[in-house]
């Protein structure tokens, strides 16, 4: 068997053979009707009880979207989307619960089943005294949130964002929308119209957060457009990990998902987010699967502020996200990190932009993308230097890997310089597992499974080495479990 | 007569002071070396004397024969006869090296009013150089520093020493990171310059140089300031106690 | 036309077209080609930023200018006076040239070379098909009006030696000459040459041409070429390269000329084992804006390609790279490569570029790199520090930055017309 041939099956189980976590739950799911209108961003506010400015917040930017045209990329395809078939709200029908106790057992066997850490179960196999808070959002509303008393003792604010317009609506309306305006793109205004929950996280100067913050989303009922909108907001020296991580039930329509994630870093501050995504990506003739239509940016307003963007995209039919970073404050630096893997007829479309405006910033894109079976993976991204931006550097490392010779590797990158004391670097390289990697590994005894494993896992070490640990164990057991099975 | 007088000099890098007031005079003909521990300021006087951008001089002055160093570009005080040893000499890929010494020195010659030297008198003259210092004719024709080895490195620079025959050499750890066989050619290099018309600041971490290049006066350097003066015994001294009683002694 | 031109670029390409309108009946060459070209312009237009391909390049400045063409005028191209004007500033050379004024061959000024042929295209009209793009609009608008040309074939076995292609363009700001001259060149079975091109040129005009370059198998063709218009000139050429089995194709390109310049270089791999170079400098300054796209598509296995593209920018000038190397599923074993560099010498001076891999076979070694920074201090500083003066100083660094392409020009001649040319612009701009 030629070795090409047999890592394409080996790679093949990635997203598909392997996807384990196709089961749905059975709960009871209010809906709003199908539809997008002035009428329904009213019942959405209304259910929310949320306050008049937000209302005239969403729907101005309902206004902007409805004179705004779905944008096509060259090398995205898929069927027109009706948003009109969409339910734009749904929510378990029982009140939140108080405490776990409360919760309905049959979400928690389903987190179970997704190995989610609640409570106690937050210190994952592994990982010495991990504490990791969990703010589940399960369909839109977040029904249990974890280790709040911790955090509250910390001065930290963790919780839904609905839950933040009612309680904190000063810094909700200060942050909302600053950094990823209602109108900035087609699918930002929709998700601004629309968006029914999200996690809101709020850092005050000079905390650590004393523990690393964590959301699963989950799609789950048919139909159900998820729109969440997640803000954080770290303010002077102040310093937050969020993880944030993704499981979807097989389904044989698409669904999309258009989140929106802002991130704010005051002086000195510096924000990690961590993101493992493994929605359904379709079955292997390319029905069905997540349309993963994401804006995610971080501002780093503040003077030597951090923000990184790491990434482990495996799954959804179509994704389409550049995790981003204005660098404002002087010496702010900015950081991607990610790890795209395409199979069957699954289409990425990913990358960063990197905004320099002000002095002595730096950023470093660090980018593995592995295409197999007839997907097609691309890196897109920007570098801009503005001509304020004395010094800055910026480095961009970004190599695919293709498994098997029906598949594509696309590389763009946008390079954009107007300040001669800036230094920017790319490198990029494409090319396949080389056989005689293979076969030194083989001949050490490995099966050809685990030396593909081996040698994939060795492609993204760059990328899993920026992981909080807990992540770092679960994506490489993600590329592990894809990885199964698929030989002899 | 004294060549270079420093009095009183204060320098500070990215906001930090580093020279807090270094007196000094090295009189025509004599080899003075600086040591010190890391960190001391030795460098940082080497590019400040050459005008290395980014070394901010706060106070004090440096004369050249009686000229006002601090205030020339770095090629005008290369043209009075200012050579700088690089610690670390950069890679140029793409200057060829002959090509490169040709156009110092011809601008170095332009600038004393000297006339420029042809291509074949050049070759003549760096050949003669190369093998003084025991090194392939091979060299010019390689682009400046790239690919060199350390121990090459250095070596270029004594070359480029040799040809542009400066009146103030100042040596920035020439001896780091060489064996004692690169070390004896480095020294050979210098001490085939010494004469009336020569002097040279030698600046080491080790007095292992300095038993090659004997110099007239050891001046030792502590956090910015020359903490003691004496005679080449100094270095042995140094070798045998180290550096550790210095700043208590200087306080 | 697209929504998103603008009214003046619109104005300018409705001027085009109402040329070949009045023209159409006295043009050279297959009718229905020109009708069809005419109709792609009339719908496309002149492209603008909003077309991905030309974001990082605005034709515009087009807009502000009035074109007259030579448009099969009876009278000469050029006065002899200006003709021997401009001749003298053209690098001297005993070999066979072909020299062009405002896109019509000079057959007085011309010499012919002996073993192999060469006609004009105003007596062998013949437009390349499809593969040449004829849809996109400025090879649309070359293929409108394009009046004259070289077509130049190389038989099977035989060195053409050295053949230098002159191409001079004058005109004045009231009346600007526009030419679109439509050059083909063959090389047969194990044929070699050795093309040089140089434009250069005084006042205001737009320079058009499209090149058909066909490579037999095992032929090999040295393509320098000197981009040296006039400071207020257009230039907007497009090169179209097709390579058969073991083809090599070695370009070198210097650009220092026009006010605003796009040379566009595509290149079709079609046989299996040959190779491609594309070596190009750019030197900006002022309010200049100069563009190198190059398009190098990988269609048979086996070959290799290399892409080096360097830019030395001051003032406020722009400079701007997009290069892409694409490889279908049948190119197995490509091996490609793309280099970008950006010297950037002065505040205001920019750079855009984007340097992109598209790659659809498995077995392949791509990559590419890019950087953009200023010159180094600490060579400058050293170099100080041995009493080069700052300027001469960076010059060396510059030169330096240029070797690599210079110093690998395979021909003498040409290498030697390349530097010349690059002392001459550093001698003329204060840095």
């Amino acid at each position: 068997m030629p070795a090409v041939a047999e890592t394409i099956e080996t790679v093949s189980a990635v997203t598909e053979g392997g996807y384990k976590w196709g089961f749905e739950t059975d709960i009871e799911t209010e809906l709003a009707p199908k539809g997008l209108s002035d009428e329904t961003i009213r019942l959405i506010s209304a259910h929310k009880e949320e306050p008049e400015w937000l209302l005239a917040w969403r729907l101005k930017a309902f206004a902007a979207w409805q004179n705004m045209t779905e944008p096509h990329w060259a090398r995205v395809h898929h069927p027109p989307i009706d948003y009109q078939d969409i339910h734009y709200y749904a929510a378990p029908k029982k009140k939140a619960p108080k405490s776990l106790a409360e919760v309905d057992p049959e979400l928690l066997r389903t987190y179970e089943k997704l190995g989610i850490p609640l409570s106690e179960r937050a210190a994952l196999a592994g990982v010495e005294g991990g504490q990791v808070a969990v703010d589940a959002v399960f369909d839109s509303v977040s029904v249990a949130t974890t280790f709040r008393e911790t955090l509250a003792k910390a001065g930290v604010i963790f919780c839904p964002i609905s839950e933040a317009v009612r309680e904190h609506p000063e810094l909700v309306r200060r942050y909302l929308g600053s950094v990823v305006p209602a109108g900035d793109n087609f699918f930002a205004a929709l998700n601004s119209a629309v968006f029914t929950d999200g996690s809101f996280v709020f850092i005050p100067k000079g905390v650590r957060c004393p523990m690393e913050l964590s959301t699963y989303f989950r799609i789950n009922a048919r139909s159900t457009g998820q729109f969440e909108r997640t803000l954080i907001i770290a303010e002077d020296g102040a310093y937050v990990s969020y993880l944030e991580g993704c499981t979807a039930p097989m389904r044989d329509e698409n669904q999309l998902h258009a989140a929106v994630v802002e991130l704010v870093a005051l002086d000195e501050a510096e924000i990690k987010y961590s993101t493992v995504q493994n929605w359904y990506p379709g079955d292997a003739e390319g029905r069905g699967g997540i349309y993963n239509f994401v804006t995610k940016r971080g501002a780093c307003r503040g003077r030597r502020s951090k923000i990184s963007w790491t990434q482990v995209e495996t799954g959804s039919a179509i994704t389409w996200k550049y995790p981003s970073c204005i660098l404002q404050g002087e010496g702010s630096h900015g950081a991607f990190y990610s790890v795209a893997v395409t199979n069957n007829h699954q289409q990425a479309d990913t990358g960063t932009k990197m905004i320099h405006i002000g002095a002595n910033t730096s950023s470093t894109i660090v980018s593995k993308g592995i295409s197999a079976g007839r997907s097609n993976n691309t890196y897109r991204g920007l570098v801009r230097i503005m001509p304020k931006a004395a010094n800055a550097r910026n480095f961009t490392q970004c190599d695919s890997l293709l498994i098997g010779d029906k598949c594509g590797a696309h590389t763009v990158p946008y390079i954009e310089s107007r300040n001669p004391t800036a230094r920017v670097e790319h490198e990029a390289t494409t090319s396949k597992i080389a056989d005689d990697q293979l076969f030194y590994c083989r001949s050490r005894g490995l099966s050809e499974e685990d030396s593909v494993n081996l040698i994939v896992n060795g492609f993204c070490r760059e990328v899993f080495k920026e992981l909080p640990m807990e992540f770092a164990v679960e994506a490489q057991k993600l590329l592990a479990v894809s990885l199964e099975g698929s030989v002899g | 007569m004294v060549l270079l007088e420093i009095e009183g000099l204060r320098a500070e890098v990215e906001g930090k002071e580093i020279l807090r007031g270094i007196d000094l005079r090295l009189p025509m003909g004599e080899v003075h070396a600086i040591m010190g521990p890391n960190g001391s300021g030795k460098s940082t006087l080497a590019y400040v004397l050459a005008g290395r951008e980014g070394y901010t001089v706060t106070g004090g002055s440096a004369r050249l024969a009686g000229e006002d160093l601090l205030a020339m570009e770095p090629e005008a005080r290369a043209a009075a006869g200012v050579f700088l040893a690089f610690q670390y000499p950069v890679e140029l890929p793409g200057v060829g090296n002959a090509n490169f010494l040709r156009t110092a020195l011809n601008a170095v010659r332009r600038a004393r009013g000297e006339k420029e030297i042809d291509a074949v008198n050049f070759l003549k003259e760096a050949r003669a150089a190369l093998r003084r210092l025991s090194m392939a004719d091979e060299m010019l024709k390689r682009n400046v520093n790239v690919g060199f080895s350390g121990g090459e490195k250095k070596r270029n620079e004594v070359f480029q020493m040799a040809l542009l025959e400066p009146r103030l050499a100042i040596l920035d750890e020439t001896d780091s990171g060489l064996d004692i066989d690169a070390l004896k050619i480095v020294a050979e290099g210098v001490n085939a310059l010494r004469g009336p018309d020569f002097s040279a600041l030698v600046i080491t971490h080790y007095q292992r140089l300095l038993d090659h290049i004997v110099p007239d006066k050891v001046h030792v350097l502590s956090e910015g300031r020359i903490v003691r003066s004496g005679g080449p015994e100094l270095a042995k001294a140094l070798e045998a106690s180290g550096y550790a009683g210095l700043a208590a002694e200087a306080a | 036309m697209s929504v998103a031109m603008s009214t003046a670029l619109q104005e300018a390409a409705e001027g085009f077209a109402a040329r070949y309108q009045r023209l159409a009946p006295r043009l050279p060459g297959p009718a229905g080609a020109r009708r069809r070209a005419a109709a792609i312009f009339r719908a496309r237009g002149l492209p603008d930023t909003h077309d991905e391909a030309f974001r990082f390049t605005s034709l515009r400045p087009l807009a502000g200018v009035t074109f007259a063409g030579p448009a099969l005028a009876d009278g000469p191209a050029v006065t002899d006076e200006v003709m021997r004007a401009l001749l003298a500033r053209a690098p001297a050379t005993e070999g066979p040239r072909l020299v062009f004024a405002n896109g019509r061959l000079q057959a007085d000024w011309s010499r012919l070379p002996e073993t192999f042929r060469v006609a004009s295209f105003s007596a062998e009209p013949v437009f390349g098909g499809e593969e040449i793009a004829e849809d996109e609009p400025l090879v649309a608008l070359n293929t409108m009006l394009a009046e004259d040309g070289a077509v130049i074939s190389v038989p099977e076995g035989v060195d053409g030696g050295t053949l230098v292609l002159l191409s001079l363009g004058a005109g004045e700001a009231g009346r600007a000459a526009d030419f679109h001259p439509r050059h083909r060149l063959e090389l047969g079975a194990g044929a070699r040459l050795a093309l040089v091109e140089i434009a250069l040129g005084e006042g205001v005009y737009l320079h058009n041409p499209v090149m058909e370059i066909g490579l037999g198998a095992g032929a090999s063709l040295s393509h320098l070429r000197l981009q040296n218009e006039s400071a207020r000139a257009f230039h907007l050429a497009r090169l179209h390269v097709t390579l058969a089995e073991r083809a090599l194709y070695d370009g070198y390109s210097l650009v220092c000329g026009a006010r605003l310049a796009r040379s566009e270089i595509h290149a079709d791999i079609a046989g299996e084992g040959a190779r491609l170079a594309v070596n190009v400098a750019q030197l900006l300054d002022g309010e200049r804006h100069a563009d190198i796209t190059a398009v190098v598509r990988h269609m048979a296995p086996g070959c290799s390609s290399r892409q080096a593209v360097k830019n030395v920018i001051t003032g406020h000038a722009q400079g701007v790279f997009q290069g892409k190397i694409a490889v279908a599923r049948a190119a197995q074993k490509t091996d490609g490569y793309q280099m970008n560099q950006a010297l950037l010498l002065s505040d205001e001076a920019q750079v855009n570029s984007k340097p992109e891999l598209e790659i659809f076979a498995d077995d392949v070694k791509c990559s590419h790199g890019a950087t953009v920074g200023a010159l180094d201090p600490e060579q400058l500083f050293y170099l100080r520090s041995r009493g080069v003066p700052e300027r001469e100083a960076r010059a060396m660094l510059v030169r330096a930055f240029l070797a690599e392409m210079l110093d690998g020009v395979p021909h003498e001649w040409g290498r030697a017309v390349l530097e010349n040319a690059v002392d001459a612009w550093w001698r003329d701009r204060p840095l």
